[in-house]
């Protein structure tokens, strides 16, 4: 645990691609299996603990810590983990730390009621580093920048292997790899994936500089609408069904339905991952609370079914489409969507328009909430990994402004602690009155953060905690993609992706918008 | 029969600072007066133009190499346990191991004791002498660390992880950030103990603080200027003061790895916005450990706070029965690490 924890620290500061392949290398020839393994698994995302909850980590630190000195403290440093490994008390006396393999397997087959006491102990004989190590393993929150890939290519740069040679022996692997590492140390044979589900890196579009529009042929490309869900990569086959982000992580844990509805399939399909009623898409909030749960509930399946909208085929019962042409893939994908009636499942519509003109048209009067914008594929492109520039764009609506007024500062985490950097801010009602219509924390540089910073603290009216009121005195012009009805706020409405667009240092408050104008931006 | 003797009517705070009325002398004072004793050489302590200042020889010889003629009117070095009379009050000094020359001012006054610690730290450290609690009625303290999660690791462990990331990249200089009094020269010592022979390249503003140790005997081996000069200098040390770790002049090394010594490299987000891609929790101040471990030493029944995370440790003072509050000096925290950006 103790040179685990040394990496994961030093992955966490180490900028540099080059740097952390070096340290994963470096860790790996000097660490014995099946650490080594478990270690490799951590980086990946491929290791996960169901009955330990952060709350548990909150719970076993208030047993120890004074609240006043605990709640300061996780203020001051911004992260529950990071607080909790920092503020622990050392204990004299306590056991050896404990070895990586040895926490993840007890933390495998501890039950929910005996993760507290294990847990205890471990910290109790781990240091600082190693503490918040444990805990960000037990959490499953590396966040130390390091891709299932880039550990990987840290891998064939170490054994000298290809690095596609690893990632095609990946699907047969199953934490702690013991027979990577013979591999990988020449000492066994390559273990093998054949007909595996294995992850294809998908293909992404660049954002459309609307000045070369003119210059593009419609009748090159095939329109679609963007939806606001999730990119995902379904890979169905006899070994299995595995459902892939973006990024290669799998994701399918979180939506059984979705695997259930491919089983009997051989095929991989390019699709957009919603929330779904009656064919009808929900809101991304609904989408948002499937996510990150490992188990889903009943109750969470009923009320928020996953829905798979299909853009394009990869491979088909073991045949790889993915150097035919757009409009190929689609007849195929169509094809095949016809034959297979899944599930869950539909085909995102392909939009008929003649020039740039129409088509900019119906960008602009789309304002249903699963809409994010419009995409132009060349109906000619090839399936290509990553982010090639050219064949695919994405048109992205046009985001809608108000001028709101200030009424809340709020204190950041973590580096911007210290700054006042998350504004509540409002607009007048009819009566005169302001009322708060929404929150945002972005969209302005680190020079402005410090104007902001300085003007909240000389405006304060009220201070409450870490939030402070202030003075009806300052316009921020505020950017967000929709409005959307709500509880939350008095004004009864919400706005969805808010950002300061620019800060109106010049304009009165009276001058603000008024809630009517944002409520005449509903959607239907 | 008096009444009891009120320790604020004696050591107050002035415009100035900290101000012993009977004995008509400020501690620390943040602008310059007649008389002042100053506890140690960090500028934020040690202003110059003072009339007569009283502090120990290599506090006084810090002054005058950062201050030229101007650092004071008159000199008066005591030792440390050296007894002065001022008046009615008894006063002497004894070790804050925070840098070289630091001292506590131990002031006596009608039976009644206190002590101001200045900045301090608890541990061992090859250049200077180890902080000697002295029991008082009142213990006056710094708390830049007055958080519980603040807790220092041995700097020995600090070390190896800059000499391990030395071995794993030894086509980089190694640049380390750190205040150029104090925190330079014990990285050096510590450097030294951990077997490091090579010679070690210094920053321009490091070089005549670093002599100032050596000629008050501490050893820091054999040092460099790190001028162009020296060249690209890829496996090798480079100590420089902060500000010049992320600006343009550490572009001429090769490959630089950037450390920063510092407490506040304990927390992350301090690390990332120091730009610190090995981060070393070195610190001369007394971690929060150190902190109460120091009021349980001294046994003082009153304490006073000057600057810091006071908030929380008055708290826990609190929690043990010790009466503390907020002295709120103004001026603290423009050198050493009080200066870490907030």
């Amino acid at each position: 645990m103790i040179s685990f924890s040394q990496l994961l620290d030093a992955l966490s500061y180490m900028p540099g691609r080059n740097g952390k392949l070096r340290l994963i290398a470096d860790y790996c020839a000097h660490t014995p299996d099946p650490a080594r393994g478990y270690a490799l698994a951590a980086l990946t995302g491929d290791l996960s603990f169901d009955a330990a909850k952060p709350a548990i980590i909150r719970a076993l630190v208030e047993e120890r810590v004074d609240p006043l000195l605990f709640r300061w403290s996780y203020d001051y440093v911004g992260d529950l983990a990071e607080t909790a490994s920092l503020i622990w008390p050392a204990k004299p006396g306590a056991n050896r730390p404990p070895a990586l393999d040895e926490v993840v397997e007890r933390l495998q087959q501890a039950t929910r009621r005996e993760v507290p006491a294990l847990l205890a102990g471990w910290l109790d004989a781990l240091d600082a580093t190693g503490r918040w190590a444990l805990l960000k393993l037990m959490t499953g929150a590396l966040r130390v920048g390091v891709s299932a890939r880039l550990a990987k290519t840290a891998l064939a740069l170490w054994s000298g292997k290809d690095l596609d040679a690893i990632e095609e022996v990946w699907p047969a692997l199953a934490p702690p790899y013991a027979t990577l590492f013979a591999w990988l140390e020449a000492k066994a044979p390559a273990p093998s994936a054949e007909g595996l589900p294995t992850f294809r890196p998908l293909m992404l579009a660049t954002p459309l500089d609307e000045a070369t529009l003119p210059g593009l042929d419609p009748g090159a490309y095939q329109a679609e609408w963007k939806w606001d869900g999730i990119r995902v990569q379904l890979v169905a086959g006899p070994k299995g069904q595995r459902l892939f982000s973006r990024s290669g992580d799998e994701v399918g844990a979180a939506f059984p339905e979705i695997l259930q509805a491919a089983q009997s399939f051989e095929v991989v399909l390019d699709g957009e991952l919603l929330v779904a009623r009656d064919g009808v898409v929900a809101p991304f909030n609904d989408l948002q609370q499937r996510l990150n749960r490992k188990q889903p509930t009943a109750k969470l399946l009923a009320a928020n079914p996953a829905h798979l909208r299909l853009y394009d085929i990869l491979a088909e019962g073991g045949e790889d489409l993915r150097a035919l042409p757009l409009v190929e893939r689609r007849r195929r994908l169509e094809q095949w969507f016809q034959a297979a009636a899944p599930d869950r499942m539909d085909l995102s519509p392909v939009i008929a328009f003649t020039g740039w003109a129409e088509l900019q048209q119906l960008r602009a009067e789309a304002r249903a909430a699963a809409i994010e914008g419009l995409m132009l594929k060349r109906l000619d492109s090839a399936y290509l990994a990553g982010r090639p520039k050219g064949p695919w764009f994405k048109w992205k609506r046009d985001a809608l402004t108000i001028d709101a007024v200030m009424m809340y500062a709020q204190r950041g985490h973590g580096k911007r602690s210290s700054f006042y950097s998350d504004y509540t801010f409002g607009c007048w009602t009819d009566e005169g009155e302001l009322v708060p219509v929404g929150k945002a924390y972005s969209g302005f540089t680190d020079e402005e953060l410090k104007r902001l910073d300085k003007w909240v603290r000389d405006h304060t009216t009220e201070r409450f905690g870490p939030v402070r009121a202030v003075e009806p005195g300052l316009v921020l012009e505020v950017a967000f993609d929709a409005v959307q009805r709500s509880t939350r706020h008095k004004s009864g409405l919400a706005l969805r992706f808010p950002r300061i667009a620019r800060i109106r240092w010049d304009k009165p408050a009276a001058e603000a918008d008024r809630v009517t104008t944002l409520a005449a931006l509903l959607e239907g | 029969m008096n009444a009891p003797l009120r320790p604020e009517s004696w050591l107050q705070v002035s415009p100035a600072g900290l101000y012993c009325v009977p004995a008509g002398i400020h501690i620390d004072p943040h602008r310059a007066v007649d008389r002042a004793i100053l506890t140690h050489g960090h500028a934020d302590h040690a202003r110059p133009g003072h009339r007569a200042v009283l502090a120990t020889a290599p506090t006084l010889a810090i002054l005058q190499a950062r201050h030229g003629e101007v650092a004071a009117g008159g000199y008066q070095a005591l030792a440390y346990g050296e007894r002065l009379r001022i008046n009615d009050v008894s006063l002497w000094l004894s070790p804050a191991g925070h840098v070289l020359g630091s001292a506590q001012v131990v002031l006596e006054y009608r039976g009644q004791r206190i002590v101001v610690s200045g900045d301090f730290k608890r541990r061992p450290d090859p250049t200077t002498p180890l902080f000697e609690p002295v029991t008082c009625d009142v213990f006056v303290t710094e708390a830049t660390f007055g958080l519980p999660v603040f807790r220092h690791p041995p700097a020995e462990q600090e070390i190896a992880r800059l000499l391990h990331s030395l071995r794993l990249f030894p086509e980089s200089c190694h640049i380390v950030g750190a205040y150029s009094l104090g925190k330079a020269q014990r990285l050096i010592a510590l450097l030294r103990q951990a077997g490091w022979a090579q010679p070690i390249f210094l920053h321009g503003a490091m070089e005549r603080l670093c002599q100032l140790y050596q000629s008050f005997g501490v050893e820091l081996g054999w040092l460099r200027p790190a001028n162009p000069d020296a060249g690209p200098l890829p496996g090798e040390i480079v100590i420089a003061p902060p500000s010049a770790v992320a600006d343009r002049w550490s572009r001429r090394f090769a490959e630089p790895v950037t450390a920063v010594a510092s407490g506040w490299m304990r927390v992350r987000a301090r690390a990332r916005q120091a730009r610190a891609e090995l981060p070393l929790v070195i610190s001369d101040h007394a971690d929060w450990d150190e902190l109460l471990q120091t009021l349980d030493d001294v046994q003082a029944p009153e304490v006073w706070v000057t600057h810091g995370n006071e908030e929380a440790l008055i708290h826990a003072a609190g929690l043990k029965g010790i009466r503390a509050r907020a002295l709120a000096l103004i001026g603290r925290g423009e050198e050493d690490e009080t200066a870490a950006p907030a």
